[in-house]
């Protein structure tokens, strides 16, 4: 009697899982996912960025604003040359022209984008960007939207980053969205990026090479988070790879202490 | 004048009391001691003029505006739909009234007969031609000079000069009174000038009683898009610009345009960009007494053939961003939704336009950079450049350190200068010889790792002391 009315463990809960991966719906499995190009980045991420959520990309500091840009700019364009598309809008607010000059569209073609594929819609305050935000993640002409938002705006909550990230689920919109000079806060977003310019490998003559960047993974939804990366951006291929070994190179850095490390090793060099 | 407040205009019940315009205000103060007055504000008596002058395009849809305070109407062929020309004037009449508004008007053959009979008429007429015979001359519009004149010369209505010689009064007061003579006595043409074209495409729908409410003021209007489908349809056109008007019951009219940036006939795609516009309008639309008339206009439409799509979707997602663009400029205003043109120059600051995405341009090609190469330009370009403080290890040599947003730099990399000089064959005055001032370019990149475009403005054999900019970020 006793072990009719208590039927082994086994089937139920495999049940219960069952029923739980049908409640969770698409947020269980992302349909696909952006190979970034980068080993250590794509093991971590299980196999790349996943396509159709939301991302969040930090500037270190407000003064890193280009860099968590760039590195913004370069994730939609990995999107945008896995899906054979170009089309990406860029949301800014009106500060965010004066605070980190304008949009330039020469650069972005120098980080391997088409500028004809490039919209740029200005809002005059957070709330018409993130309204905008929201309407244009519903879009699916898009390959990605890159919502730039300055500070920490009170109208920037969970619901908020709930709200852009359902959209995104149902368009399969990349939505980035750039956070600079703020505070990471609860959000709905996939993946929290924080990102500071690295020194590059030097090329001839100790020019500047090509674009180096330092980003910390600081958040991922279904996974570890906390690890950091120094990447570089090839511009030819539309990937992210290792920084050559030639030249001086700086191991990856704790925070804060980037121009020590490199300061060190340039001594040293 | 002389500093005095002066009266601009008077009620008639002031006028009653012996008031006028350009008295000063103490000395009507003094006659009249409980005066109410209200400051003189032209430019919301021209917004006044021009609402008005929108409801009238319930009568005809040839309105001109007579600054400052009149409207010209050309009826032709439109009184009969509202009971003749005394019917249609009646109605104008109790429409202003019930807007708390005096109105004196006049019918006559001529756009300037219409206009001098209804501002100089005191006494009536048997008719229009011997009306316009009484007229002061004052009616000739002429300039305070001529008119004296003509007074002087014993010449006090238009019909004793219209009874003079034609050249003499040429010879003595100019040809321009001629012509005003000739056209307010019908000889010569006057035409009005509308101040709204007429549309290719107008639906509209009165109503038997006013409707005070705008949603259903709305929901007509999503009636007369699906009409105006039809219309478009027959013509094998879209529209780019919508404009819907609403007629209030005491005469105002309000308008609401809206653009799209591919010719469209979709209702549901009109009714969701001008309900946008709806929503941001910062006063919103008030039905005042309520609407009688609701209209939608396109002025603007271009060919629109059934598009063939395209089996990877690509068709498709064209039209959906173009919708996008629509919603946004919408929303946040045309100019505010931009996409980038490529413009032949060196000067980095002109090498790009950010147009309106709603007025597409062709794309224009931009050069791509080269292989293998790290990026030369930045991605975030300040305009104007900010200026920063340098020390150079020589004084024409690159930067060592530099000083921006009161944080000082390190150079540890740099790459320049890339010259870039002045177009001097754009020179607007032609003026050659003095081009302007050359810029020297550097990449450079900090401790940190932060890279800069930098420049000195100014070579020293140009300038003794050139000063330095930051002009862009890299990634």
């Amino acid at each position: 009697m006793r072990e009719s009315s208590h039927p082994p463990a086994g089937p139920p809960l495999a049940g219960l899982r069952d029923r739980i991966a049908a409640l969770s719906g698409p947020d269980a499995a992302p349909s696909s996912r952006i190979a970034t190009g980068h080993a250590g980045i794509d093991a971590a991420l299980g196999g790349g960025l996943a396509a159709g959520r939301l991302h969040e990309v930090f500037a270190a500091c407000a003064d890193e604003a280009a860099s968590a840009a760039g590195f913004a700019a370069m994730l939609a364009l990995r999107a945008g040359h896995a899906a054979g598309e170009q089309a990406l809008l860029w949301l800014r607010c009106d500060d965010a022209e004066r605070r980190a000059g304008g949009l330039y569209a020469p650069g972005f073609a120098e980080l391997g984008g088409d500028p004809d594929a490039l919209l740029l819609a200005l809002a005059p305050d957070p709330v018409a960007l993130l309204r905008a935000a929201a309407d244009a993640a519903r879009c699916a002409g898009l390959v990605a939207i890159l919502a730039e938002c300055w500070g920490n705006p009170r109208i920037l909550d969970l619901t908020a980053t709930r709200r852009l990230a359902l959209a995104a689920e149902q368009s399969g919109v990349a939505v980035l969205l750039l956070r600079i000079d703020a505070q990471a806060m609860p959000s709905a977003a996939d993946t929290r990026w924080q990102v500071a310019a690295a020194p590059s490998v030097a090329l001839d003559a100790n020019a500047p090479g090509h674009t180096a960047l330092s980003v910390e993974l600081q958040r991922q939804r279904m996974g570890a988070g906390g690890h950091a990366w120094r990447v570089e951006w090839d511009r030819d291929r539309c990937i992210f790879r290792e920084p050559a070994l030639s030249g001086a190179l700086v191991p990856l850095p704790q925070r804060g202490s980037a121009a020590a490390a490199a300061e060190r090793l340039l001594r040293t060099a | 004048m002389k500093g005095a407040l002066r009266l601009a205009a008077v009620d008639p019940v002031a006028m009653r009391l012996g008031l006028a315009p350009g008295l000063a205000l103490a000395d009507a103060r003094a006659r009249v001691p409980d005066l109410a007055v209200a400051d003189h504000d032209p430019a919301a008596d021209a917004t006044l003029l021009d609402a008005l002058a929108a409801g009238c395009g319930r009568y005809t849809p040839l309105v001109a505006i007579d600054a400052p305070d009149g409207l010209l109407l050309d009826i032709t062929g439109c009184a009969h739909l509202f009971g003749g020309d005394t019917g249609l004037a009646a109605d104008a009449e109790a429409r202003l009234i019930r807007a708390g508004l005096t109105l004196r008007h006049a019918l006559a053959g001529t756009a300037d007969g219409a206009h001098a009979l209804a501002r100089f008429q005191t006494a009536p007429a048997p008719d229009e031609a011997a009306a316009i015979k009484r007229l002061p001359v004052a009616a000739l519009r002429l300039d305070p000079e001529a008119e004296t004149g003509l007074k002087r010369a014993g010449l006090k209505t238009v019909g004793d000069l219209a009874c003079r010689p034609l050249a003499g009064i040429a010879a003595r007061f100019g040809a321009d009174a001629v012509t005003a003579l000739r056209r307010l006595l019908g000889e010569a043409e006057s035409p009005i000038i509308p101040r709204r074209t007429e549309a290719m495409i107008r639906v509209e729908r009165r109503f038997a009683e006013p409707i005070a409410s705008t949603d259903y003021a709305l929901a007509v209007l999503t009636e007369l898009a699906t009409e105006a489908r039809a219309r478009l349809e027959e013509r094998k056109a879209g529209g780019r610009r919508f404009e819907a008007l609403f007629f209030r019951s005491d005469g105002l009219a309000r308008a609401i345009m809206v653009e799209t940036g591919q010719p469209t006939r979709d209702p549901a795609v009109v009714m969701r960009l001008l309900r946008e516009r709806i929503e941001t309008l910062r006063d919103p639309i008030d039905p005042g007494f309520g609407f009688d008339m609701v209209r939608l206009a396109v002025p603007v439409a271009e060919p629109l053939a059934a598009t063939q799509l395209k089996l990877e979707g690509g068709a498709i997602h064209e039209a959906e961003i173009a919708a996008l663009v629509d919603r946004l400029s919408t929303r946040l205003g045309r100019g505010r939704v931009r996409r980038f043109r490529a413009r032949d120059t060196h000067i980095p600051e002109q090498a790009q336009l950010a147009l309106p995405a709603i007025a597409t341009a062709t794309p224009a090609a931009w050069v791509p950079p080269a292989p293998d190469e790290p990026p030369l330009r930045p991605i975030h370009l300040f305009d104007p450049p900010q200026r920063i403080e340098v020390i150079a290890e020589v004084p024409d040599g690159p930067p060592h350190r530099f000083r921006w947003r009161r944080e000082a730099h390190e150079v540890r990399r740099y790459e320049g200068p890339e010259r870039i000089g002045a177009e001097w064959w754009r020179r607007k005055d032609g003026a050659v010889d003095q081009p302007g001032l050359t810029r020297d370019y550097y990449r450079v990149e900090d401790v940190r790792g932060r890279r800069f475009w930098i420049f000195r403005h100014g070579l020293y054999s140009e300038k003794p002391d050139p000063g330095w900019y930051l002009h862009g970020i890299f990634a």
